[in-house]
């Protein structure tokens, strides 16, 4: 299975995961600082950036967009319980 | 302005749900609200000794009227019935819902009914919202929405909107009438309090429903009632007309200045030394029955102390009210909970305390949990899931141990309260960037 490397800025954690993962099943494991609200991709609470490798992110949806715009999310800010990890990034609390 | 003939009118008061009247809060503005006098719990969550009214109003000018706010549907038709008194629906060309909550728009749908030709007016952040409340109506509602620096004009009467997020939902919004000077603030500067004389230089004394719906409804969002404030502050006032509560003519810019004292640094004492450089601060609450989970709190209290710049204080749960807690815990940097398991639960004193922390913005703050326990041990876990659920940070994975604590024990107790600190203070060699050790996937636990 193809691997990545994660990494939590703010806490300058690195996890190896599998391809595929979201980041929100990773970053309360590790005690990462984004925190999370509904965890379905609608509030924006998880709103994370996503400092290097922002192309090694599945693309946001739709509705993930519309969810950042009202949430006034500047560029490279993505919802941490909606992107998969699909190739090596960094991301911290936005 | 509010003219001779507005205050004989507000003499007459709004009348009684079998013959409601409209009441002019100033020329050509009338307040068609509702009272709602036998309320005594707003909301599932706040208390009320004397009901709450649901306010709207109506603004004519030369080119149609606009109603602001709307009431809770069962409220619509004395809403209407004074409506009625000051404009036709056939002249409503504008609706604007400052915030969404039903207790605001539960008149909307009818209105929008009897007044088809009116456009809707909600902030930037309002339609996903309204879309929600709306599902299950089948009509279609056509809406525009504003951001600071908008306007309408009515004909001599601009209405400008200010945009104030999160106060209290992501929605809520402000509208300023220009050239009267009113500001039409929605739940901001509100209180449940129903009056039927209206006028905060008319009603009984409120001031402590004033402040006790600051602190159960603006509080969690102090920072966005500080940014929404300095739009309000530089605007001449000469009338705040809010969605709850009296309409405050006299002196309305003392309920401002209220607003930004409450949402100010801690009004509380500062820790002593006051002078001292800034220090992180946390604080360890602890339940203990048997006084191993005491002794554990105590070690974790003394490890963290070990590491400069932090202020660590103790509690015993079962010494204090929840409230000043709540208290403490606002400005606090962290927080440490330790408790026995009992039945496989924590006990009570500890979800008595975290159910009452939404009142206060714990967004980024670390929390911990630790405990002693006889066989089953869940009752950490469980505190560090709602810790996280309360958007807490928890870095350092919590602490159990087994019944009475050995010396070997207590000294893993110091390095967690150690650990934590350097945590909270980003001190140590764990929270420099870069520097942990990379984790496997499959060893995530």
């Amino acid at each position: 299975m193809a691997k990545a490397k994660l990494t939590f800025e703010d806490i300058g954690q690195t996890v190896n995961v599998p391809a595929g993962v979201r980041v929100i099943d990773i970053s309360e494991k590790v005690g990462a600082g984004i925190v999370y609200g509904c965890r379905e991709g609608d509030c924006g609470t998880c709103m994370m950036h996503v400092t290097a490798g922002w192309n090694n992110l599945t693309e946001p949806s739709v509705l993930e967009e519309k969810v950042l715009r009202e949430n006034m999310a500047s560029r490279h800010d993505r919802l941490a319980c909606q992107a998969q990890v699909i190739g090596d990034c960094s991301v911290k609390p936005a | 302005m509010i003219t001779a003939a507005s205050e004989r009118e507000a003499h007459s008061g709004p009348g009684s749900d079998a013959e409601p009247r409209a009441v002019a809060i100033a020329d050509g503005v009338h307040w068609v609200g509702a009272l709602d006098p036998t309320l005594r719990r707003f909301d599932l969550i706040l208390r009320t000794a004397n009901g709450t009214t649901y306010n709207a109003y109506a603004v004519r000018g030369e080119q149609g009227v606009a109603v602001i706010d709307t009431v809770k549907a069962e409220f619509a038709a004395v809403f209407f019935a004074r409506l009625e008194q000051v404009a036709r629906y056939d002249e409503i060309r504008v609706i604007v819902l400052n915030h969404l909550e039903p207790d605001h728009s539960g008149a909307l749908p009818e209105l929008m009914r009897r007044a088809p030709q009116a456009k809707l007016v909600i902030s930037k952040r309002a339609p996903a919202m309204l879309k929600a409340l709306l599902k299950a109506d089948d009509q279609e509602i056509r809406y525009d929405t504003v951001d600071t620096g908008d306007e309408i004009d009515l004909g001599g009467r601009r209405l400008k909107f200010l945009h104030t997020p999160y106060l209290h939902w992501p929605d809520t919004q402000c509208t300023y009438l220009a050239e009267q000077q009113i500001l039409f603030s929605g739940d901001v500067f509100g209180c449940h309090h129903c009056d039927p004389r209206l006028f905060n230089d008319r009603v009984g004394d409120f001031r402590f429903a004033f402040d006790y719906y600051y602190a159960h409804i603006m509080r969690p969002f102090k920072t966005y009632v500080l940014d929404a404030l300095r739009l309000i502050e530089p605007l001449p006032l000469k009338l705040i007309a809010p969605t709850h509560g009296p309409i405050l003519r006299e002196r309305p810019r003392r309920y401002v200045a209220r607003y930004r004292e409450l949402s100010g640094a801690d009004a509380a004492l500062e820790p002593v030394p006051a002078d001292a450089p800034p220090h992180f601060t946390l604080l360890v609450f602890y339940l203990s029955a048997y006084g191993s989970t005491a002794r554990m709190a105590e070690a974790i209290a003394a490890g963290a102390e070990s590491v400069p710049g932090i202020r660590v204080s103790l509690y015993d749960l079962e010494g204090g009210e929840v409230e000043p807690f709540v208290d403490l815990i606002e400005p606090a940097d962290a927080i440490a909970l330790g408790s026995p398991t009992l039945n496989g639960d924590a006990a009570k004193p500890i979800w008595d305390l975290l159910s009452s922390l939404a009142v206060v913005n714990l967004r980024g703050k670390v929390g911990a949990a630790f405990g002693s326990y006889g066989w089953s041990g869940e009752a950490v876990p469980m505190i560090e899931d709602r810790l996280r659920g309360l958007k807490l940070r928890v870095p350092v994975a919590g602490l159990r141990l087994k019944l009475i604590p050995t010396d070997d024990e207590l000294a893993d107790c110091h390095a967690f309260g150690r650990a934590l600190a350097e945590a909270v203070t980003g001190s140590g060699a764990q929270a420099g960037p870069t520097t942990r050790p990379v984790i496997e996937y499959a060893n995530l636990t």
